[in-house]
């Protein structure tokens, strides 16, 4: 699937919006156990510190000074490398016993604790002792007789616990994050690939392809239904464009037997009564006949009955003979052919509808061209296909009626005035598109390049 | 001219016996197939017209039996549009004209007359004569009353086409497929400047003009009447 495509899904979009949510409400949660799991711990740790108090405190008032040295010794001894901190000082704050050499000079804070930093000797596995630095936390009591202890407890462990915390956290949101996204891609993709068919269907009818139809699939969910009502939509196009084709074709059939006959008829009476508005009667016929002629021709073209009549075809040679057909004519109105034919350019095709789609666009080229003008036909292979071009420098045709030029009877503003049916170019549409190829109308700045792409791979003769 | 005409439409049928006749020839109508084949069999023509899609006997088996009877008689096949046209495989099986329909008569009737004539004209001549002009086939030469005309190779091609039929209407289309072998409508007048370049370079500076324009069908190569008499 294309990177490209993909980013632009609405499904995609969606799941992005879907991971987003999920991301901030992974994330509301972490943080809220996070909170919870660090504050409960440090409070925990402080009630620790408060019931030590007490505990030394009803110890000394029991056994005295010596009793409370006691107990503090024998609870270092238990945890030598544990936690606690533990000083006692006398008034002056000369210590007596404890784990720290003498009283911190920090500030209490509002509730009577003390935040210090210890430094503390860590033996490291390599030999020897480093000193680092701990984070604490301790609450001074005076006892009576002014003795003075603190009892705090060293917070690293807590930190270390804290900070793993949050890694874990992280991790886990990150999990989240990216299990969601992989979702998303994995959902969107089965669905864009979905649509993507419905859309590539989509632009062929739209290429004039009526026939495509979406793949329904087993699935009867909603793109399924889609598809199932687009199908039934484009069969229903497809009937209406078919019948409106069939009686426009009918008409111009059904027309052109009994407008032969009115010709004839007014041949014969111009010839035992010649009469100048007779002959414009018949030119008006010989008008009508050539509409309804081309209309016929073009239907025939586009039921593509001529293909089983195809056979190899010297195209080279054709625009040679076009060219040569079409040379006085060109002469004759002051303007110049300039001719680039490929050699041995052989393609499957019908060689007198080839031969006039080039005669249609030269006609139309030579309509459109000033005199002194500049008419261009071109023969060559374009990345593998074969590519004719006639190109003039008149006035052009405007970008946005370009695609519509293509079409039956449609005519610019400025030539509803020239001789012409409307039907030339429909008919170089329909004769590529007989031969499985496209027709482009470009910019010739100044004038129109009209350029006929053929389906089919260059052979050489 | 005899001409026998086998199509089963009745008024395309009547519309052509009635113009053939009105033209000077004499033309039979068949409606079906196999009553026509038993005319063609009977009966001498110049020329039959025959229309492809026939109850009983189609157009093309018609044509085969008659070939295969030895009658070399010319044939004209008529097709309806909106069939596939196979042109080809109609002239393949023994047809020697194809006329789409509907038709301009004007252009079935210059169809019928230089069909009907081809038997004569085509016999393997080296030289043309029409008036005082001259067409050499081997040494592709052309001259007129002795002095020599250059031609273009296409230019050589249409004075024979025309020289190959004299005083016989070409109708444009009937140009484009004998001289230049391409079947297409031309929205312009592409044919016209040809013949008049074919036309400046035979008629000019000489005493009477051969290539004659027969308006809203064609051209006919002849010597005019107050030349000849």
């Amino acid at each position: 699937m294309y990177p490209k495509k993909l980013l632009r899904s609405t499904a995609l979009r969606l799941a992005f919006g879907y991971v987003a949510l999920f991301g901030i409400s992974a994330l509301v949660l972490l943080a809220f156990i996070y909170w919870s799991t660090a504050s409960y711990m440090e409070q925990q740790s402080d009630e620790t510190i408060e019931a030590e108090i007490v505990g030394l405190g009803e110890s000394y008032r029991l056994t005295g000074l010596n009793g409370l040295r006691a107990t503090i010794l024998q609870r270092l001894g238990r945890r030598p490398a544990g936690s606690s901190i533990y000083l006692l000082t006398d008034g002056h704050y000369a210590k007596i016993a404890g784990n720290l050499d003498r009283w911190p000079e920090v500030e209490p804070d509002e509730d009577g604790w003390l935040n210090l930093e210890l430094n503390v000797s860590v033996s490291v596995t390599s030999g020897g002792q480093e000193v680092s630095t701990h984070p604490a936390r301790a609450k001074p009591f005076l006892l009576p007789g002014g003795f003075h202890l603190l009892v705090g407890r060293d917070l690293y462990e807590l930190r270390v616990f804290r900070t793993r915390l949050v890694r874990a956290l992280g991790w886990g949101l990150a999990l989240t994050v990216a299990l969601a996204l992989a979702g998303a891609l994995v959902v969107s993709r089965s669905r864009l690939r979905r649509i993507g068919a419905i859309n590539d269907v989509m632009g062929e009818v739209m290429a004039g392809n009526l026939s495509r139809r979406v793949p329904e699939g087993a699935t009867s969910d909603d793109i399924g239904e889609l598809s199932a009502k687009l199908n039934g939509m484009l069969s229903e196009l497809e009937s209406l464009v078919e019948g409106v084709r069939r009686v426009s074709d009918n008409i111009a059939h059904d027309l052109k037997t009994p407008l032969a006959r009115l010709k004839t008829r007014l041949e014969r009476l111009r010839q035992t009564r010649p009469d100048a508005e007779v002959d414009k009667a018949i030119e008006e016929a010989d008008r009508l006949l050539a509409t309804f002629g081309a209309l016929l021709r073009i239907a025939r073209i586009e039921s593509g009955e001529r293909r089983a009549a195809f056979q190899n075809v010297d195209l080279t040679a054709v625009i040679d003979d076009v060219a040569e057909l079409y040379a006085p004519l060109i002469d004759e109105g002051d303007k110049k052919l300039v001719l680039h034919n490929a050699p041995g350019i052989v393609v499957p095709g019908d060689r007198d509808m080839l031969f006039q789609a080039v005669a249609n666009l030269l006609d139309n080229a030579l309509k459109h061209t000033p005199p002194e003008g500049r008419i261009e036909l071109s023969l060559g292979r374009a990345n593998a296909h074969v590519e004719i071009a006639v190109a003039d420098d008149g006035p052009g045709v405007p970008a946005e009626e370009r695609e519509n030029v293509l079409a039956r009877f449609y005519r610019l503003d400025q030539s509803r005035t020239t001789p012409g049916s409307g039907l030339g170019l429909s008919l170089v549409a329909a004769v590529v598109g007989l031969h499985h190829g496209e027709v482009v109308l470009a910019d010739n700045a100044p004038g129109l390049r009209v350029v006929m792409t053929l389906g089919y791979s260059a052979a050489v003769s | 001219m005899r001409v026998l005409v086998i199509e089963d439409d009745r008024v395309t049928l009547d519309f052509i016996v009635q113009g053939l006749t009105e033209s000077g020839h004499v033309a039979d109508g068949a409606d079906n197939g196999k009553d026509g084949l038993f005319r063609a069999l009977e009966e001498l023509y110049d020329v039959i017209i025959v229309d492809r899609m026939l109850p009983g006997l189609d157009g093309l088996s018609l044509i085969q039996t008659l070939r295969a009877e030895g009658k070399t008689i010319p044939i004209l096949i008529l097709s309806a549009l909106g069939e596939v046209d196979h042109r080809v495989e109609g002239l393949r099986k023994g047809g020697d004209d194809y006329l789409v329909k509907p038709f301009a008569f004007s252009e079935l009737l210059a169809r019928v007359e230089v069909l009907g004539r081809r038997r004569e004209s085509e016999s393997p001549e080296s030289t043309l004569n029409v008036g005082d002009l001259k067409l050499d086939l081997l040494a592709r030469l052309v001259t007129r009353a002795g002095r020599p005309i250059t031609l273009q190779p296409r230019e050589f091609r249409l004075l024979e086409h025309l020289m190959r039929h004299p005083g016989q209407v070409v109708t444009r289309t009937m140009l484009l497929e004998k001289v230049w072998d391409y079947h297409f409508d031309p929205q312009t007048n592409v044919i016209d400047v040809h013949v008049s370049r074919l036309r400046s370079k035979i008629d000019k500076g000489f005493e009477y003009p051969l290539i004659h324009t027969v308006r809203g069908v064609g051209y006919v190569l002849r010597v005019p009447e107050e030349a000849s008499a």
